[in-house]
């Protein structure tokens, strides 16, 4: 049994997917993790599944007409991230370094980022983040996001994403 | 008055998805039925045992029925609270204030997700044992979760109201 990492990015058609996933299936590869979605037209797929080899994989995918595909074969998770669940919201005028200066004052904290986009609609660019972060560290990183939203020209906000429980 | 007053009940296990009775519409049942009534003690009891529990529904423990019990007493977000009650054929006849946030479900234990509940409903229901009709009318965290109780009910989860594709996220391991 393989775990493989699979990308597939090309220009977005109707059936893309479904193209992928049947391809997939076809030589019995699981998919368990993925996600897919459209990145300025390009229709972009990440997953993890499991079964077959990476040369099985390739060859079911690599026919596919007009994209880009790469198999990748990967160990099992082995870092589970943990903490205090908060959302990271940026959004202001687009300008180069953004993602880099609030993921590093973020990683700086302690906080690892599992879930993150990006739009860039006209000049408006908008970040949203969900990260995870060590117990206690979030008013810190508060003050730390607004000092280098200010020096950007953006706004950010940190709030808890703590889901209720029923 | 709404407040459980009942028997004592037993701790039953609570089931979790994907087993087909959360996917399954409830039966209606006959509130003053020792069955039922011992059914409504029953998740009474699970619901106490379970730690950060509010609210457990028939479905969570393996029964096709539309009963449901709630507790939100203390709850940072309630508001108005009813305490400890259990509802049976409960009905949401009035919904407003939408307001989106992020829930899980013990049936549901490695995933949460965004969805869209009313601030403010008016649930009309029947009490278990006494058969009594009630209005029950509630607010914030309590309105939430009569909801989520009433959609166990209908066979649905969290699952099936989720915000878009990625409004499920895994659940986080607390430090």
């Amino acid at each position: 049994m393989h775990e493989l990492a699979i990308t597939v990015i090309g220009p977005d058609r109707p059936g893309i997917v479904a193209d992928v996933s049947e391809a997939l299936a076809a030589v019995g590869a699981n998919l368990t993790d993925s996600t897919m979605t459209r990145l300025r037209g390009h229709f972009t797929m990440t997953l993890i599944c499991t079964g077959p080899s990476p040369a099985e994989a390739e060859a079911a995918i690599g026919t596919l007409s007009g994209v880009v595909t790469q198999v990748r074969q990967v160990s099992p998770e082995t870092y589970a991230s943990s903490g205090e669940p908060y959302v990271v919201s940026v959004h202001g005028a687009d300008r180069l370094g953004i993602v880099a200066a609030v993921t590093r004052v973020v990683a700086a904290a302690g906080g690892n980022i599992t879930d993150l986009s990006t739009r860039l609609a006209g000049t408006l660019y908008v970040l949203v983040a969900e990260i995870d972060l060590p117990p206690a560290a979030a008013d810190e990183l508060a003050e730390q996001l607004a000092v280098a939203g200010a020096e950007l020209g953006v706004e950010v906000t940190l709030r808890r994403a703590e889901p209720e429980i029923l | 008055m709404i407040a459980w007053d009942g028997p004592a009940g037993r701790v039953l296990p609570v089931v979790t998805a994907p087993a087909p009775v959360l996917s399954a519409v409830g039966a209606e049942v006959d509130p003053c039925s020792p069955e039922i009534v011992q059914l409504a003690a029953d998740l009474v009891a699970t619901m106490r045992v379970s730690p950060g529990c509010v609210g457990l529904a028939a479905p969570q423990v393996g029964v096709g029925a539309q009963v449901f019990c709630v507790d939100v007493t203390g709850h940072p977000k309630a508001s108005t609270t009813h305490g400890v009650f259990v509802l049976c054929n409960a009905k949401v006849i009035e919904a407003s204030r939408w307001k989106a946030g992020r829930e899980g479900c013990m049936s549901v234990p490695d995933l949460t997700g965004d969805v869209k509940r009313a601030g403010r409903v008016v649930v009309s229901a029947t009490l278990p044992g006494s058969g009594e009709p009630v209005t029950v009318t509630t607010d914030a965290f309590e309105a939430r979760a009569l909801q989520h109780e009433i959609d166990h009910c209908a066979g649905k989860l969290f699952l099936d109201r989720v915000a878009g594709a990625h409004a499920v996220y895994q659940r986080k391991v607390y430090l």
